[in-house]
């Protein structure tokens, strides 16, 4: 698994598994966000600046309503996801992984100001370093996490469907569980390497497989689809 | 059982499981349509199946992409099951009517002390402005001192009867802006030792003693203090509070008592939100009034002075009363 896994146990009993955002990833969703509320702002404040005295009232409250309460609006309402966010496929979350609620929000957003000290979010980037969750100070007040969120949807198909063709074998020894879930791991990520690195990989596995080279591999294939079961 | 049969097994519920959620993420929760509100009551239980098929499948040390794809399941149910209340409308009446009241009251040492880094500075500067007036010249450029002897000056705001709407609403959104900003950094600088929160308590403390001060030695005290008054019950107590909510988070740090920083730190942090949504409020009330009364000019002097003495009472019985009855149920 990842490095930077946080596990977290639910009401339910089990362990989910959160993976929290790092500082470029989240510097790339905050440069959106800016690029939209200064690029919007810009515009606004070009529209609004021929209607005279009652444009410039508009504008300020445009501008106070922009610069405090554009993230608390989208993160509340849109599920934790500012439009930046979203584009980057992050997503901010209590600390329990439930959504992020109002008072939470407005802390994170509200103590941004702190973060942003003494320039280009240097504070927020230490306390990101120094702590294991990659909380800005604004988070470890709230109580809030920024993490990735991937959609729900299955996964694509695991390794090349000729795999099942293969036929099955039960392993010739007894394999610790890790072990499994490695020669597992391998073989669903087989469509994602190449073949010569699939091979190369295999090789380390020759006392197992008895073979090197493209045989060693089909047979660990077989070993894999045993270990997984026929349908 | 082996991880094929397990998935043959259980396949139809997990892809359920996930086009329920796809579809809720897009409708949104509030109001979903009728045939969604009845798979909407399946939902605890699916979420129950996921959960046990995530924990079975991890003890098993089933593939890593099932165990993920489960996990992404989860997480999603989790995000959806565990929603906060958000009927947005019946808690802000909620909090106004009741808790911030409440909150003012529990938090009242710190608001205490805030009152008197801003009242105290503003004490000393009235007393030293008024025994030394050039004194006021060390505060403010000549250029600000002008602008608020023209702000204040009775021949001046006479001859035009009255400004027109357009410069009221231009004058709220100005307030709006600059104040409820000047709240937000005061509150998001107490995280630096509360000296944020301090600084602007005793610089507005030190500009109000001045400004007074000053417009007293040209004989302007009643368009100042008839213009100041109304707003000034809003305007005032918010920013104290405001600098109050900024002090809790910074003696956090300081002392964070028996709990570790950070965890003293979150706890000062949900305290003293409730705060500032309360300070919020009462700045627009503030800008509301500052912009479409205190500036009236045809309004004659004595019932401004009525009106504010009225909302000082009002802001006052509210913060000391509201939500007293029934209090002690919830802490």
């Amino acid at each position: 698994m990842l490095d930077a896994t946080l596990r977290l146990e639910t009401p339910e009993g089990v362990d989910l598994a959160l993976a929290p955002a790092g500082p470029v990833v989240r510097g790339l969703a905050a440069s959106i966000d800016g690029l939209i509320t200064w690029g919007g702002s810009i515009l606004a404040l070009i529209a609004l600046s021929s209607a005279g005295r009652t444009g410039t009232g508009v504008s300020l409250l445009l501008l106070f309503g922009v610069q405090w309460f554009y993230p608390v609006l989208f993160e509340v309402l849109g599920g934790g996801r500012t439009p930046g966010k979203r584009a980057m496929g992050l997503r901010v979350i209590d600390a329990d992984a439930t959504p992020i609620g109002w008072n939470a929000s407005l802390v994170r957003n509200l103590l941004r100001v702190v973060d942003l000290l003494p320039a280009f979010y240097a504070a927020g980037l230490v306390s990101m370093l120094v702590g294991s969750r990659f909380q800005r100070l604004g988070d470890l007040v709230a109580g809030t996490l920024v993490v990735h969120a991937p959609s729900v949807g299955p996964p694509p198909r695991d390794g090349p469907a000729s795999d099942d063709r293969l036929g099955a074998r039960s392993c010739p020894v007894l394999v610790r569980a890790a072990d499994q879930r490695a020669i597992l791991a391998w073989a669903e990520r087989r469509g994602q390497l190449s073949d010569e690195r699939a091979v190369e990989l295999s090789d380390l596995l020759a006392p197992l497989t008895g073979a090197v080279g493209e045989a060693g591999r089909d047979e660990l294939v077989r070993i894999a689809n045993g270990i997984r079961g026929s349908t | 059982m082996k991880q094929r049969a397990f998935e043959a097994a259980h396949e139809a519920r997990w892809s359920e499981f996930e086009r329920l959620i796809e579809e809720l993420d897009r409708r949104g929760r509030a109001s979903p349509p009728r045939a969604l509100q009845d798979r909407l009551a399946e939902f605890p239980g699916l979420y129950r199946r996921i959960c046990h098929d995530l924990a079975v499948a991890s003890e098993r040390r089933y593939s890593p992409r099932l165990v993920d794809r489960l996990n992404r399941l989860a997480l999603a149910g989790h995000r959806i099951l565990y929603v906060h209340d958000l009927a947005l409308a019946s808690r802000v009446t909620r909090f106004l009517a009741r808790d911030f009241a409440r909150a003012v009251r529990r938090d009242r040492r710190p608001i205490l002390v805030a009152l008197a880094l801003f009242v105290g500075p503003a004490l000393v500067f009235f007393v030293a402005v008024g025994l030394a007036p050039e004194l006021v010249y060390s505060l403010m450029t000549p250029d600000r001192v002008r602008e608020f002897e023209a702000m204040y000056d009775p021949a001046a705001t006479r001859i035009g009867s009255n400004r027109e709407s357009a410069e009221d609403l231009m004058m709220f959104g100005f307030y709006v802006y600059n104040n409820v900003g000047i709240a937000f950094r005061a509150f998001a600088g107490g995280l630096v030792l509360g000296l944020g929160s301090v600084v602007v308590l005793v610089l507005n403390g030190v500009l109000l003693g001045g400004v007074a001060a000053h417009i007293g030695h040209l004989g302007f005290e009643q368009t100042f203090f008839s213009f100041v008054i109304g707003h000034g019950a809003f305007e005032l107590t918010a920013i104290v509070i405001s600098g109050a909510a900024g002090l809790e988070l910074g003696w956090a740090l300081v002392a964070p008592g028996p709990r570790s920083r950070l965890e003293a730190l979150r706890r000062a942090g949900a305290r003293a939100i409730e705060l500032v949504w309360g300070v919020f409020a009462m700045l627009l009330a503030a800008a509301l009034i500052e912009a479409f009364w205190s500036s009236k000019t045809n309004v004659d002097a004595s019932l401004k002075f009525v009106v504010g003495a009225l909302l000082w009472l009002g802001v006052l019985a509210w913060l000391g009363l509201a939500g007293r009855r029934g209090a002690g149920t919830s802490s």
